[in-house]
């Protein structure tokens, strides 16, 4: 396929579009498939023949990050919106194509959860078809792969992407930029360098890059050419956890599809540029989302992580220079190449730069996956688009960064969104967990469970992490129980400093964090237990924020 | 003084290599081959394919026999202590045969917050069931999970792959007990 | 190679270092020691430990200085308070994954984290103590693993995989269940193990230890049944001062045969000799094979116990370029049941025969096979590392260090020069060619020509090619087994082309450096202590008025009293020995 090819088969197919007058999307992410909601694809086709609307369809479409209130499905272009489906709604949802007769099922849309967001990776999501190609390039896809293989060098689009600010969600916001113009420079003895992307999404209680991959998969991969080109590798590998069979389905079928159309391959778009990807699979282990035990699990191995330098750029899978970046890292590259680097940057704060999706969870009324500016206040997530917390109960802290961030309290929601905001808050961006508690939470029990994950998680390779996590554990554990003593606070923090300092990789370094957080925020908490044993404690922290 | 003679370790080995009990229906190593044949043919020019042959293993038949690892091992090259290695970080992998039913359970921040730890307990209290083992009639495997991606609609319960959202220490004991019967 | 130089500051003192030198030994330089634990010499380092933080201006992390390369302009700070503390809190976080079982410990006064807690003023357990409950692992009788003393440095991992390639340990599970152990959770003796003892060699802790067979010794010396006689192997000799302060390579042969005589021994041979009857038996049929039957060239060497178990497991198809020749250890034991008992009129089976090895393969080697008990008994009924048998002198009361030198038993006790290098890698190859080259010119080397430098020093595989005569001999010597598959596939590849075989002569010792680098030898081994053993084992081929086997005045009279010729009927029954594939073992 050349590049005019590809705009006749957008050109057609946008006219095919507009012969669709109302179109039904009915979600069938994970979290709707749930469910059963891909079998209400068939239902409304025979309700739509049997009602004999002819310029009406139907077809899946991917995760719109409601799924609380799934299964969805909504009319488009108007937009209604219906929650809990279920098959006997079917009849009622197709009769309101022509006008909503049914409201029982339509979702109030006209909210700050919905106002609230932007969005740009998500843009795609509930809107398009995650299994068809078409529907991609109907959506404008591909075409910023076409830009840049017809109109930019690799230079002016590392520049294109150092302008807009872009700086890496998989947790550490390091400017991606710089990141592709390091590898760019990188020399490689065969030639060979790699591009991945880093899928593995760990942190419990965290699934905005799965959301991705299963609803618009094309977009993660134009990104992944994109950076392929500008970096100068001809390889990619997608690592995704195991866990996300629905994920690694649509980015296989995704690949092969563009194979077909020759997007991915040798000569892609006719250029000289060739690219291909291959998918890897994580088996469980967390760690593995960390860079260089990532590139040892490619390359079979046990997950472990190896000490920096070498860093991947320089020496990562065999040896070969290895660009790591997140799903929603790559997501933004097609964008950013399509409206230009400025538009990017005018978006957020000073330092960071664009939107950032979250998973809000927890305690929370509207749970679900949102997208907003950086910039947006916490108060703002947690208050108008989470709509607080869950039963009216008072807000207590919200925790981000996952297993590696920190609890921030009351005193300090009206933080803008930003990566150097939350760290001197004591927490971290982290790859976009949010967790809101209330005032029944207890915040030492919250901090064992992020702990106890990391304990789990730990690879067992450097002694702070593996023997540090697991003491940790032990005195909270004790404390728990109601077993605790005065000298376990001060034990507790020399342990903690010791794993920051000392251990290798970021899983033992951030480990603490939670602990420390709690422990700054939360001390009462702790002492009561110590002082007055589990009943006093539970009392104490119930009800209290 | 001098260590076990030499040929009564050899012969040892023999005996424990071979008498470990086989689930798959008693396989000779000839057959095993037979069997990789698949995966040896799929993975053979990729380099780093153990855990995807892994995957591919262990998704044909719900774990990783040794004698499999072993013939895996000869036929790509692959070093068993490589192998066991891996085997044994990736807690994906399974070493054993396992129940008929999976069970597991979401443990991630949003599904702990939501009732996880309780919906744990109901199946280890009322059922008996124990996470990382299998039920004694072979029936049910309970294993937890570190998310499985649907927080939004936490606690989530995997049963045979399928995710049971917003669940309910009821509604999962009533799901595993339509199962059991 | 990268020749720049770097230039930094370490603890205000300025060093310069080749690009890539590590804050470590940068450090080094400048005469500061960072502590480490998990960082061997011999090995890659893992980062495991992370005792040897250090703290680089303008960065609030802390950098390990054994995996961290010193960048130019680095400002670096290897001690202060907050590091000490940490590095302290590291250390009992160490130890409270440890048993304290320091007194019963097989590494009790030479223990790396004994020692560091020692120097840390580690004083009390402050952290709750979690030992896991594993069993040791015996089953090899060479040596012993108690994992529960494991810190997961990932020496022995890294050693048996890479330096060793037998791929026997391994490190499963992970986080705080994390355990060093054999391949597929099995014992260590249904592994491919090859007991060459070089994961105890390279382990900081009593994690792996040689099995302790001093107490049967003790037995025997004890018992009046029995009358015990001993050898010591060429590399024993070299290393053994260190365990009483002496330098390395310090030759003490004859203070060793003074201190058996007192520890009650009625015999002392020295396998220096039974080395000479190898390389009789060895030159000869090499000679055999080079002249009369060149397609069945290379010959290897099979002296080193672990080199044979390894081929057997993992290169079968070598099976019939092994020379038949039993090791020295075994060859002794064989004259000292036969010939030295016919001559001396003693019953064999009142004789125990120890042997004094750098090795724990050589446990093992005692029960290889039938053939190692062809003189109707055990050849030899225990042997003992060099560590074991500074604990034998330690407790016996003597005092190693001031005791008047003796002579060795005759006969079994003389050597040639030959006979003590083969404590080396190269060793057996000089001096097989010294032999060979006799037999092929019917002349001895030339003085400077009889040292074959080609064969000698640490690289790990050495190639040269030899002038005999008329002929020009192709040799090739490796030591490490990791090494020894880059010499195997090229002669394979050869025989593949129907070409050939690229070597006539192959050496291989397990061990890297050999047996003055064995598995059982005095800790702490690195490049420059097996450089230091190596220089004395030289020195001792050069002191010795008798440098080739075939001039050793008893070697020719064994031959002429008892075992006819090398390779007579006799010497097959007693001196040669067969290899047998072992498939059922894989890496
Ligand atoms: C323990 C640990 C787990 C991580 N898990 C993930 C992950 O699941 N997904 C991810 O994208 N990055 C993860 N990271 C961060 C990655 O190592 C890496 O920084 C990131 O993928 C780089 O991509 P970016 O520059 O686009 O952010 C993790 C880091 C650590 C230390
Ligand atoms: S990502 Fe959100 S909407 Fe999609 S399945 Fe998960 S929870 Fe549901
Ligand atoms: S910090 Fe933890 S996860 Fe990272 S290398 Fe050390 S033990 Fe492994
Ligand atoms: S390994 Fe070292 S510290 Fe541990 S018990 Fe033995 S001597 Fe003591
Ligand atoms: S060092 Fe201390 S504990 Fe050990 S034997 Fe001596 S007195 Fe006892
Ligand atoms: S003795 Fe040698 S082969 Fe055996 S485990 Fe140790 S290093 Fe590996
Ligand atoms: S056994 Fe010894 S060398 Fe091996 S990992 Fe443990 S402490 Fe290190
Ligand atoms: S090289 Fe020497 S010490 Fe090492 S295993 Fe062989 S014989 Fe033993
Ligand atoms: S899966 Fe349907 S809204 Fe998320
Ligand atoms: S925490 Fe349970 S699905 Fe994410
Ligand atoms: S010596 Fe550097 S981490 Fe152990």
């Amino acid at each position: 396929m050349t590049p005019s090819e590809l705009n006749q088969l957008r050109d057609s197919l946008k006219a095919a579009h507009k012969n669709v007058k109302k179109c039904l999307h009915v979600c069938v992410g994970s979290g709707c498939l749930s469910s059963k909601s891909e079998t209400f694809i068939p239902a409304i086709q025979k309700e739509i023949q049997a009602q004999g609307l002819k310029e009406y369809t139907v077809k899946g479409v991917g995760c719109r990050g409601l799924c609380a209130a799934g299964p969805l499905v909504s009319s488009e272009p108007d937009g209604t919106l219906y929650h809990e489906v279920t098959e006997a709604d079917v009849k009622g949802i197709v009769e309101n194509l022509n006008g909503i007769k049914n409201n029982e099922k339509v979702y109030n849309t006209d909210t700050p959860f919905f106002k609230k967001q932007k969005k740009i990776v998500l843009e795609n999501a509930g809107e398009i078809d995650p299994c068809s190609i078409d529907e991609y390039i109907c959506a404008d896809g591909y075409t910023a792969l076409t830009k840049v293989l017809t109109s930019m060098n690799p230079q002016q689009v590392i520049d294109t992407i150092s302008t807009s600010g872009l700086r890496g969600r998989g947790g550490a916001g390091f400017p991606t930029g710089r990141k592709w113009g390091m590898m760019a420079k990188s020399v490689s003895k065969d030639g060979k360098k790699f591009v991945v992307c880093n899928g593995d999404e760990g942190d419990p209680g965290a699934f905005m890059d799965r959301s991705m991959m299963e609803a618009d998969p094309h977009r993660i991969l134009e990104g992944m050419i994109i950076a392929g080109y500008a970096v100068g590798s001809d390889q990619g590998f997608v690592y995704v956890r195991a866990e996300y069979p629905l994920a690694v389905k649509r980015f296989q079928l995704a690949i092969e599809k563009a194979r077909e159309k020759n997007l991915l391959g040798k000569n892609i778009l006719g250029s000289s540029f060739s690219f291909d990807i291959e998918i890897r699979l994580g088996a469980g282990a967390f760690v593995c989302g960390e860079e260089t035990a990532l590139i040892a699990s490619i390359e079979g191995k046990r997950g472990s992580p190896s000490p920096r330098p070498p860093f991947p750029t320089t020496s990562g899978i065999w040896g070969k220079p290895t660009m790591i970046n997140n799903v929603e890292t790559f997501a933004n590259v097609a964008p950013i190449i399509n409206r230009g680097g400025d538009w990017f940057a005018s978006i957020g704060t000073d330092k960071s730069k664009g939107t950032k999706v979250f998973a809000l969870t927890g305690h929370v009324t509207n749970s679900g996956l949102i997208e907003v500016p950086m910039g947006t206040t916490l108060r703002e997530i947690v208050f108008d688009i989470g709509g607080g917390c869950l039963n009216g109960k008072k807000f207590k802290a919200v925790q981000t960064g996952g297993p590696s961030g920190g609890f921030i309290t009351e005193k300090d929601l009206d933080t803008p969104i930003s990566y150097e905001n939350l760290q001197n808050l004591g927490s971290i961006m982290g790859s976009g967990g949010m967790v809101v508690l209330d005032e029944d939470d207890c915040m030492v029990d919250i901090t064992r469970f992020y702990l106890r994950f990391c304990v789990d998680e730990s690879c067992g390779k450097c002694a702070p992490c593996r023997i540090g996590g697991y003491q940790l554990l032990q005195i909270l554990e004790n404390i728990l129980r109601g077993r605790g003593t005065p000298e376990d606070l001060p034990q507790l923090k020399q342990i903690c400093h010791a794993m920051q300092k000392a251990s290798l990789c970021g899983l033992g370094q951030t480990a603490p964090n939670p602990v420390l957080s709690t422990m700054k925020n939360f001390e009462d908490e702790y002492k009561a237990y110590i002082e007055g044993g589990v009943k006093y404690a539970r009392q104490k922290s119930k009800g209290k924020s | 003084m001098v260590g076990e003679g030499s040929d009564s370790v050899f012969g040892k080995i023999l005996t424990i290599m071979t008498s470990e009990t086989l689930d798959q229906g008693q396989m000779s190593c000839e057959e095993i081959r037979k069997n990789i044949q698949k995966y040896v043919d799929k993975w053979r020019n990729v380099e780093g394919s153990l855990i995807m042959v892994l995957h591919d293993i262990q998704e044909d038949i719900g774990y990783v026999p040794r004698e499999w690892a072993m013939e895996i091992g000869k036929a790509l090259d692959i070093k068993l202590a490589r192998i066991y290695e891996v085997l044994t970080f990736y807690h994906y992998f399974k070493l054993k045969p396992q129940g008929k039913h999976s069970i597991h359970v979401c443990t991630g921040t949003a599904c702990h917050i939501k009732g996880a730890p309780a919906i744990l307990e109901i199946l280890k209290t009322q059922l008996g069931f124990n996470v990382g083992e299998t039920t004694a009639d072979r029936l049910f495997n309970l294993d937890v999970v570190r998310c499985v991606g649907a927080c939004g609609l936490a606690p989530a319960v995997v049963i045979d792959g399928e995710v049971n959202g917003k669940s309910t220490p009821e509604k999962i004991i009533e799901k595993v007990k339509s199962l059991q019967s | 190679m990268n020749t720049e130089i770097i230039k930094a500051t370490i603890n205000g003192t300025p060093v310069e270092v080749p690009a890539g030198t590590k804050i470590l030994e940068a450090a080094r330089k400048v005469h500061i020691k960072i502590p480490t634990l998990c960082k061997h010499q011999d090995l890659l380092p893992s980062g495991g430990c992370g005792l040897c933080i250090v703290r680089v201006k303008g960065s609030p992390k802390m950098f390990r200085a054994c995996t961290t390369p010193l960048e130019n302009g680095m400002d670096i700070t290897t001690h202060d308070a907050e590091i000490v503390e940490t590095r302290k809190t590291v250390l009992e976080l160490i130890l409270s994954n440890h048993p304290d079982e320091c007194l019963t410990c097989g590494r009790n006064t030479n223990c790396e984290l004994q020692r560091l807690s020692a120097e840390f003023g580690i004083r009390d357990d402050k952290i709750k103590r979690y030992v896991p409950d594993l069993p040791k692992d015996a089953s090899t009788g060479s040596i012993i693993i108690d994992a529960r003393k494991c810190i997961k440095c990932g020496r022995c991992v890294q050693v048996c995989q890479e330096i060793q390639n037998v791929w026997a340990l391994s490190f499963l599970h992970r986080g705080i269940n994390t355990k060093m152990a054999p391949c597929g959770d099995i014992s260590l003796a249904e592994s491919p193990c090859i007991r060459c003892g070089q994961c105890a060699a390279h382990c900081p802790t009593g994690a792996i230890v040689e099995k302790d067979d001093v107490p049967a010794v003790w037995d025997a010396l004890h018992n009046p049944e029995k009358f015990c006689t001993v050898q010591i192997a060429p590399a024993v000799r070299v290393s053994l001062g260190e365990e009483f302060g002496l330098p390395p390579g310090t030759d003490l042969t004859k203070k060793i045969y003074a201190a058996l005589r007192r520890l009650g021994f009625k015999a002392i041979f020295d396998s220096n000799f039974s080395a000479d009857l190898t390389i009789m038996e060895e030159a000869s049929e090499f000679v055999d094979r080079f002249t009369k039957n060149p397609s069945s060239l290379p010959l290897v060497t099979s002296c080193c116990p672990s080199w044979t178990d390894f081929m057997e497991k993992m290169h079968p198809d070598f099976i019939d370029h092994f020379s038949s020749a039993k090791s020295p250890q075994q060859m002794m034991g064989a004259m000292v049941k036969t010939y030295f008992a016919q001559k001396n009129n003693i019953d064999p089976a009142k004789i125990f025969q120890l042997s004094i090895m750098p090795c724990t393969a050589k446990k093992f080697e005692l029960e290889r096979c039938k053939e190692m008990k062809s003189s109707g008994y055990p050849d030899v009924d225990c042997s003992i590392t060099t560590r074991e048998f500074a604990r034998m002198i330690k407790q016996s009361g003597i005092d190693f260090d001031s005791i008047p030198e003796e002579k060795a038993d005759s006969i079994l006790g003389e050597h040639s020069g030959a006979g003590v290098i083969f404590g080396t890698t190269g060793g057996v190859m000089e001096a097989a060619l010294r032999t060979a080259y006799n037999v092929i010119t019917g002349k001895n080397l030339e003085k400077e020509a009889i040292d074959i430098q080609s064969v000698r020093g640490l690289d790990g595989v050495k190639e040269a090619t030899i002038g005999v005569g008329n002929f020009n001999v192709r040799v090739a010597v490796a030591h490490g087994l990791a090494n020894v598959e880059y010499i195997l596939d090229k002669v394979r590849e050869a025989k593949q082309q129907g070409k050939e075989s690229p070597y006539h002569f192959i050496e291989v010792m397990a061990c890297p450096g050999g047996c003055i680098g064995g598995g059982g030898q005095p800790y702490g081994v690195t490049d420059n202590l097996r450089q230091k053993r190596m220089a004395g084992i030289y020195q001792c081929d050069r002191n010795c008025p008798v440098r080739c086997s075939h001039d050793n005045p008893e070697i020719k009279k064994i031959y002429a009293d008892f075992l006819g010729s090398p390779r007579s009927e006799k010497a097959h029954e007693l001196l040669h020995t067969h290899y047998q594939s072992r498939p059922i073992y894989q890496r």
